[in-house]
């Protein structure tokens, strides 16, 4: 074993290395925009902008209509397939698995086409039409990864006795879907939705083509023109990504300590 | 079930569909094959070249490198607690794909970035003047690295994690040296996971868009970045077009991530 050591930590290295060095150098870039010394003031700049606080606060609503979207479409059918329809699983999770296939920008360009203002439902004749025309599309983004989560979550529970017991005492399918089942699966929606929100957070393809006033697109322009400003935003987004994956470890953890042990 | 039915059908099925069937449609209606046949001009072919080009690199780099790390984190006899922290930070990067990725890179290896700055002030190398480009084939395959390689560690750790001990005991003792071992029992139980995450890696550097576009403007013509110009309408005013480019990306990233399905059931007849 004596010898393998050397070059493991050498790919370590060259690993740290290559990932360190980007965010050391955003971080530090982000840090110059006054001559000589290093300063907060992109970050001051960028925090001060009204439109980054519109954007931004546009992604945000965007991301958490996304998830509860999400959930509603997601956990009653991974919960129906798991106790009346196994034999349907595989097809779907064949189509939650389709957005990895067909690339964002040709699922947004199928969007415009389908539901453009001369079509049979004109979504995109509206502001209100074409944000909801976005949610979709970041919902459709986000299945793969919901998807799969619960269906973890749904794996770890006995669903068939739970909905019985729930049923023998007359609870109705709403109830049980509110009051037993997504309780018992909270951390793993928890934990799709931290993903998502990291995905909707900063998506621009969808945004742009779609011509909503979301932060991706707002990153982009502000790339464009300026020089300090990005940096910063740059960083912010990655400690908002940071962020999201840290609370998925955590509510992982807590439920560990929190679960009986069978 | 009818909710998901609905929504898939028409958020996912019918509006793929839609580009699919009208890559074919000709233009009163009627089945053609001259929309495709457009494709076969210069300029397109060149854009599905360097697409092709760039996400084969960054896939066969990001898998080779990946597995290095991999390797290291795994069998590589480092101290447990780096595994947990190096795995998390995979999954954060992975992630950190889009336009700050392109800043993050625009402030590395830009001109005024402190990697360039670094090397031209204390080695006197000057990246820019070797004839390096951040807005280049090998600046892309260089940016679209840091997501790579932490997908490929996320997935090939667990399969590593799969090879029994007593597989590398059994070959100690009937002789093998590491390389025999590395080359006769390991690579065989673990080449469809790296063939098929190689495929995976292509297809999700193919279909990136965001990164590229913010980097490069539209200066660079890959796929993803004609396909864009299209249709906000810059370029290329014929709509079907635009479907059948529409529809070559869905067959290159399906073939991708066909091949990536097909190699992880093979796969998982060994990694239980």
């Amino acid at each position: 074993m004596r010898p393998n050591r050397i070059w493991a930590w050498l790919a370590l290295a060259v690993g740290i290395l290559y990932f360190a060095l980007p965010l050391i150098g955003t971080i530090e870039f982000s840090l110059r925009m006054r001559r000589g010394v290093y300063s907060f003031d992109a970050y001051r700049a960028v925090l001060g902008d009204p439109q980054f606080r519109a954007t931004f606060s546009f992604s945000v609503v965007m991301a958490l209509m996304t998830i509860v979207l999400g959930v509603l479409v997601v956990a009653p059918t991974a919960y129906w397939v798991r106790l009346k329809l196994p034999r349907w699983r595989p097809v779907v999770e064949f189509v939650t698995l389709l957005p990895l296939v067909v690339p964002p920008i040709v699922l947004v360009f199928g969007y415009i086409r389908l539901y453009n203002t001369s079509s049979w439902l004109p979504l995109t004749g509206t502001a209100g039409g074409t944000n909801v025309l976005l949610l979709a599309g970041y919902t459709v983004l986000a299945l793969p990864y919901m998807y799969r989560a619960v269906d973890t979550g749904l794996r770890a529970i006995d669903v068939a006795t739970l909905t019985e017991a729930a049923q023998s005492l007359g609870a109705g399918w709403i109830t049980i879907m509110a009051r037993v089942i997504l309780p018992n699966i909270m951390v793993a929606i928890l934990s799709g939705a931290f993903l998502t929100f990291a995905i909707v957070i900063g998506e621009f393809v969808l945004a742009a083509l779609l011509n909503r006033p979301a932060f991706g697109p707002y990153l982009q322009v502000l790339g464009a023109n300026r020089a300090y400003e990005p940096a910063a935003l740059a960083v912010i987004t990655f400690a908002i990504t940071w962020a999201c994956m840290g609370l998925i470890q955590l509510v992982t953890r807590l439920q560990k300590h929190t679960q009986v042990p069978r | 079930m009818l909710p998901f039915t609905l929504f898939a059908l028409m958020f996912l099925l019918v509006p793929t569909m839609f580009i699919v069937v009208g890559a074919f449609r000709a233009e009163g209606g009627g089945f053609t094959l001259a929309h495709i046949a457009n494709l076969f001009t210069p300029s397109i072919l060149a854009a599905f070249s360097i697409s092709i080009r760039i996400s084969l690199a960054s896939a066969f780099l990001g898998c080779l490198i990946g597995f290095c790390v991999a390797c290291a984190l795994t069998v590589g006899g480092l101290p447990r607690w780096i595994r947990g922290p190096m795995l998390t930070f995979s999954g954060v990067a992975s992630n950190f794909a889009g336009v700050p990725l392109a800043f993050a890179f625009l402030a590395t290896l830009g001109r005024l970035g402190l990697v360039t700055v670094f090397l031209r002030e204390w080695f006197g190398i000057n990246i820019y003047a070797l004839g390096f480009n951040l807005l280049s084939f090998w600046g892309l395959t260089l940016t679209y690295l840091f997501f790579q390689i932490p997908l490929m560690i996320l997935i090939v750790t667990p399969a590593l994690d799969g090879l029994r001990r007593e597989w590398r005991e059994a070959a100690e003792v009937l002789g093998a040296s590491r390389a025999q071992y590395w080359w006769m029992v390991a690579f065989p139980i673990l080449w469809p996971t790296l063939l098929g995450t190689l495929a995976l890696l292509f297809a999700n550097a193919f279909g990136a868009v965001a990164t590229a576009y913010a980097l490069t403007g539209s200066s660079l013509s890959i796929v993803p970045i004609v396909l864009f110009a299209q249709i906000r309408g810059d370029v290329l005013q014929d709509p079907h077009i635009g479907y059948a480019l529409a529809f070559g990306m869905i067959v290159v990233t399906g073939i991708g991530n066909a091949l990536y399905i097909w190699m992880r059931t093979r796969a998982e007849r060994w990694l239980k």
